[in-house]
C-alpha cells in the first residue's frame, strides 16, 4: 500500500467517523425540529437536549479534519470538488453555522422567543448540511466532478437524482442513527414512552434509508452505468451486510431490545460508506482522477500519517481522560453544589456500548 | 477598493476577497478569547486557590464560561474558513496544499484537545478536586500555543514560501513540508500575534469591569477583574511595541514592497520620511496631505538618515499592493492604538506602584474601558497590514490571488448570504453574552452557570425526562 493509499483510507476511515457521530448530531436536529409544539414535543426535545451534549459538537472537528486532510494529501481533487460543487457546499458551511451557532447560544439566550427560533435554526441547519454534503458526495460518485477550478457544470453536478437521493439519504441515515442513540438514552433515563417514541422513529428512518438507498441506486444507474456496475460488483457484499444490520436493528426495535440497537446501526451506516469507497477506488474523481494521479508530495503524505498516529495518540487518552472523569462525577457528585440528584451521565460516554457515537 | 474593480482581473475576485476578509475578521475576534484568556483564567484560578479567595475563584469561573461560549463560536467560524480554502482560493489549495497543508492538521488536533480540555475544566469546577481541577486545565494555554503556531505558520508561510521549488509543469515539487512549516516570518509573526491576543483578552475582560468600576461597583469583585486581565496587558504591551519594531525592519527587508506599502514609501532612496497618514494616489504614485517627519522612517528602520529604503517604484505597478491606502492607514491605526495603550500602561505601572491599586486618573479610566475595543481595533489592523500588504500575491512572488480564485459562478450570492449570516451572529452572540452578564450581576453569589454553556458539562433537563405522568407526551 503506498502513503497515498493510506492517506486515502485515513479519509475513508475519517468519513466513517464522521456519518457515527457528526451525521447523527445532525439527525437529532430533524427530530428536535419535528418534534411539535411546545407543549407536546417538550419532553423528546428535553432527552434530545440532555443527550446531544455540548461535546457532541466537538463532532464536527472530523469534518474538518476530512477538509485539511483532502487539500493537504489530494490538493487537485479538493479543489475540483470545492469549486464545482460550490452552491452545496456553500450552503452546507452555511447550515454548519446556523446549527451550530444557535446549538451555542440557545441555552443562554434570554427570552423564551429567542430559544425558540434558535431552536428552528438549529433543526434548519441541521437538514440543510447533511443534504447538501450528500448531495455533493452524490456528484462526486456519478462522476459530474472532472479535474480543474469550476470546471463540472455547477448546477446539474449536484442538482441531479443520484445527488438529490444521496442527499436525502445522508438525513435518514443521520435521523435513523440518532434515533437508535436516543432509544438507549431514553432507556437509561426510565422513560418507556420517549423510548416507544424513538424507536417508531428509528424504524420509520429505517424504511426511509432503505428507500432512498434504492432510489439511489436506481439514479446511479440511469445517471451512471460503469460507476453502477462498480458498486454492484464490489460493493454489493457490504450493501448485505448493511440491509443485515438494518433488519437486525428492526427486530430488536421490534422486542423492545436496546442493547445492540446502536451497534446494529453504526455497522449498516458503515457497510453503506465502505460499499461507496469501494466502489469508487481508486479514483478519487470518477473517472478521471485516481488515487496516485491525485497524491501530493510523498513527504507531505508521510507527514500527513505520522500526524494521525500522532492524532489517535494524543487526542484519545484526552477522550478517555474525559470519560473517566465524566464517570467519576456520576459516582461522587458533590451534594453541596450538584442540582437535584439525577442521571447526569452519557450513554455515549464510558458505558458498555461498542463503538461510542461521541466524538472519538 | 476602487483600484480593485479597475485591473482586469476575475470577476469572483473582489466578492470572494470580500467574504474571505469578511470571515477571518470575525473569526480572529474570537481567536484572542481563545488564545489568551484561558491563561488569565487560570491566573484567577491559582490566586483564588492560593489565597482561599472566593473572588478570584468565582472571576476564573466565569471567565471559563465565557471561553467556552466563545469557543464554541469561533469552531463555527473556523469549519467555515476551512470550506473557503476549497470554494475561494482552489489555486491555493489545488495548487500549493501539500506545501502548505501540513499545520492545519496540527491545528486540527490542538484544537481537539483544546475543546477536551476546556471541557473537563468546566466540568471540574463542580467535580474535582480544586488542585487537580487547576493542573488540568494548566494546558489550555499550551495547546492554544500549539494551535495558533500552526496556523500563523501556514500564513506566514504564504509570505516567506520555502520548502519547495517549482518544477517545469509550474506545480511544486522537492516538497520539505518542515522547511515550509519553520518558515522565514513564522518568529516574528508568531510572537507579533500571541503578544497581541494577550493585548487584546486582558484590555477587553478588564475594561468591561473598568465599565462597571466607572458606574460605581467599587468592589473586590471588579477590582480583581481589572487587575488581573490589566496586569496581563500590561506585560504583553512594551514586549509588543519592541517586537513590532523588529519585525517592521524584518519587513524592510524581505518583504520590502509590503513595508512600503505599509510606510508609503513612493519613491526608493535614503532619507525616507515618516508619513504618518495622508492619502496615496497609484496613479502617480504620490502621497498627498499627512503629516511628514523627515528622515525618521530611515532612522527607524536602519538607525540613520542615510538608510536606504526600498519603495513602490522598485517594481511593476502590477506587483504593487492593490491597496496602498487601506495598507498605509491599517499600519498607521495599528501603531497609534499600540502607542496609545503603551502609554496607559504605563501610567498604570506607575500608580500601582505608588497605592497597588486601580489608578483614580478619572481620564485613565476612561481610556481603560475603551482599551478592550482598542485593542480589537489594533489586531484587526494588524490583520488588515499583513493580508492586504501581501496583495497580489497570495504566495509571496510566487503566485497571484487573481490566478488563486475561484471560477464558480454565485461568489456575489455566497458574499451576501455570510455577511447576513455573520451579522445575526455577531449580534446574537454579543446579546447571549451580555445576557450572561445580566444574570450573573443579579446572582451575585454561588452560582452554576456552567449549566448552560457548550463544552460544558451535560445540563439536567429543564424538564424530567423520567417516567410520563398519566397525561403526558407520551405517543
Amino acid at each position: 500500500m503506498t502513503a497515498a493509499e493510506a492517506v486515502a483510507g485515513v479519509l475513508v476511515l475519517g468519513v466513517t467517523l464522521y456519518a457515527w457521530s457528526g451525521l447523527a448530531d445532525y439527525g437529532a436536529g430533524l427530530w428536535d425540529l419535528t418534534a411539535g409544539g411546545r407543549q407536546s414535543g417538550r419532553r423528546a426535545r428535553a432527552l434530545i437536549d440532555a443527550a446531544v451534549t455540548p461535546i457532541w459538537e466537538a463532532n464536527h472537528v472530523w469534518l474538518v479534519f476530512l477538509l485539511i486532510t483532502c487539500w493537504t494529501g489530494f490538493g487537485i481533487a479538493f479543489a475540483s470538488i470545492m469549486t464545482t460543487l460550490f452552491v452545496p457546499l456553500t450552503l452546507a458551511a452555511l447550515g454548519i453555522v446556523l446549527r451550530g451557532a444557535s446549538f451555542a447560544l440557545r441555552k443562554d439566550a434570554a427570552r423564551r422567543g429567542w430559544r425558540h427560533i434558535a431552536g428552528a435554526l438549529f433543526g434548519l441547519g441541521s437538514i440543510l448540511a447533511p443534504f447538501s454534503l450528500g448531495a455533493a458526495l452524490g456528484g462526486v460518485a456519478a462522476a459530474r466532478v472532472p479535474v480543474g477550478n469550476a470546471a463540472g457544470d455547477q448546477v446539474t453536478s449536484w442538482l441531479n437524482p443520484t445527488s438529490i437521493a444521496v442527499g436525502l439519504l445522508a438525513v435518514a441515515m443521520g435521523a435513523y442513527l440518532s434515533a437508535t442513540y436516543l432509544v438507549a438514552e431514553a432507556r437509561r433515563r426510565d422513560a418507556p414512552d420517549l423510548e416507544r417514541y424513538f424507536r417508531a422513529r428509528a424504524v420509520g428512518a429505517g424504511v426511509a434509508g432503505v428507500g432512498l438507498g434504492v432510489a439511489a441506486l436506481g439514479s446511479l444507474w440511469a445517471d451512471e452505468r460503469a460507476m453502477f456496475d462498480r458498486v454492484v460488483a464490489r460493493g454489493s457484499p457490504l450493501i448485505v451486510v448493511g440491509i443485515l444490520a438494518l433488519a437486525v436493528s428492526f427486530g430488536l426495535a421490534r422486542r423492545g431490545v436496546v442493547r445492540g440497537l446502536r451497534v446494529a446501526g453504526v455497522v449498516g451506516v458503515a457497510a453503506l460508506v465502505w460499499s461507496w469507497a469501494v466502489a469508487q477506488a481508486p479514483y478519487l474523481l470518477p473517472f478521471s482522477l485516481t488515487i496516485s494521479d491525485g497524491a501530493g508530495s510523498p513527504a507531505t503524505l508521510r507527514w500527513l500519517l505520522v500526524w494521525t498516529g500522532v492524532a489517535a495518540a494524543t487526542v484519545v487518552p484526552a477522550l478517555v481522560l474525559l470519560y473517566v472523569i465524566d464517570q467519576r462525577g456520576q459516582l461522587a457528585e458533590d451534594p453541596t453544589v450538584a442540582r437535584s440528584a439525577g442521571p447526569d451521565g452519557s450513554p455515549w460516554r464510558g458505558d458498555a456500548a461498542p463503538p461510542s457515537p461521541g466524538p472519538t | 477598493m476602487t483600484d480593485w474593480m479597475m485591473m482586469a482581473e476575475p470577476a469572483q475576485l473582489l466578492p470572494a476577497r470580500s467574504q474571505m476578509a469578511l470571515t477571518l475578521m470575525f473569526h480572529i475576534i474570537l481567536v484572542p478569547i481563545g488564545v489568551a484568556l484561558p491563561a488569565i483564567m487560570l491566573i484567577a484560578n491559582a490566586k483564588g486557590l492560593r489565597h482561599g479567595d472566593p473572588v478570584a475563584l468565582r472571576l476564573a469561573r466565569r471567565w471559563s464560561h465565557a471561553a467556552g461560549l466563545t469557543f464554541a463560536v469561533g469552531a463555527v467560524s473556523g469549519t467555515v474558513l476551512s470550506f473557503e480554502m476549497g470554494l475561494l482560493w482552489p489555486g491555493l489549495t489545488g495548487t500549493y496544499g501539500d506545501v502548505f497543508g501540513l499545520p492545519f492538521a496540527i491545528e486540527g488536533i490542538a484544537f481537539f484537545l483544546e475543546a477536551i480540555l476546556i471541557a473537563i475544566y468546566l466540568y471540574g469546577w463542580r467535580r474535582l478536586r480544586p488542585w487537580t481541577h487547576f493542573w488540568l486545565g494548566l494546558p489550555i494555554p499550551f495547546v492554544a500555543l500549539a494551535g495558533s503556531f500552526s496556523i500563523i505558520s501556514a500564513n506566514s508561510w504564504m509570505n516567506t514560501p520555502a520548502g519547495f521549488t517549482i518544477g517545469s509543469d509550474g506545480r511544486p515539487t522537492n516538497v520539505d513540508p518542515m522547511a515550509a512549516i519553520l518558515n522565514d516570518a513564522l518568529p516574528y509573526e508568531l510572537t507579533h500575534f500571541v503578544l497581541a491576543a494577550y493585548m487584546a483578552a486582558g484590555f477587553m475582560v478588564a475594561s468591561i469591569y473598568v465599565v462597571g468600576w466607572l458606574r460605581g461597583r467599587r468592589d473586590r469583585y471588579h477590582r480583581l477583574g481589572i487587575l488581573i486581565p490589566f496586569t496581563v496587558a500590561a506585560i504583553a504591551t512594551p514586549l509588543q511595541i519592541i517586537a513590532g519594531d523588529t519585525i517592521a525592519r524584518w519587513l524592510a527587508n524581505n518583504q520590502p514592497v509590503k513595508f512600503a506599502g505599509m510606510e508609503v514609501v513612493t519613491t526608493s532612496g535614503p532619507d525616507q520620511p515618516e508619513i504618518i497618514l495622508g492619502r496615496y494616489d497609484p496613479e502617480t504614485n504620490s502621497v498627498r496631505g499627512g503629516i511628514r517627519i523627515p528622515g525618521l522612517n530611515s532612522i527607524l528602520t536602519g538607525g540613520s538618515r542615510d538608510t536606504y529604503v526600498r519603495g513602490l517604484d522598485a517594481v511593476a505597478t502590477a506587483d504593487r499592493p492593490s491597496n496602498v491606502n487601506i495598507v498605509h492607514w491599517a499600519f498607521d491605526i495599528m501603531v497609534g492604538v499600540g502607542t496609545l495603550l503603551l502609554l496607559l500602561v504605563a501610567w498604570f505601572a506607575f500608580a500601582y506602584w505608588r497605592r497597588r491599586d486601580v489608578p483614580a486618573f478619572k481620564p485613565f479610566l476612561w481610556v481603560a474601558a475603551a482599551s478592550g475595543v482598542l485593542a480589537y481595533i489594533a489586531v484587526e489592523a494588524g490583520w488588515i497590514v499583513t493580508e492586504v500588504g501581501r496583495q497580489p500575491w497570495i504566495v509571496y512572488n510566487v503566485a497571484r490571488t487573481s490566478d488563486a480564485v475561484t471560477h464558480s459562478d454565485g461568489v456575489w450570492a455566497s458574499f451576501v448570504g455570510v455577511s447576513l449570516l455573520y451579522a445575526a451572529l455577531g449580534v446574537a452572540t454579543v446579546m447571549v453574552l451580555r445576557a450572561m452578564s445580566r444574570r450573573w450581576r443579579r446572582q451575585d453569589g454561588p452560582d452554576e452557570p456552567e449549566e448552560a454553556v457548550p463544552y460544558g458539562p451535560r445540563p439536567e433537563p429543564a424538564e424530567p425526562i423520567g417516567p410520563a405522568e398519566p397525561s403526558g407526551a407520551a405517543r
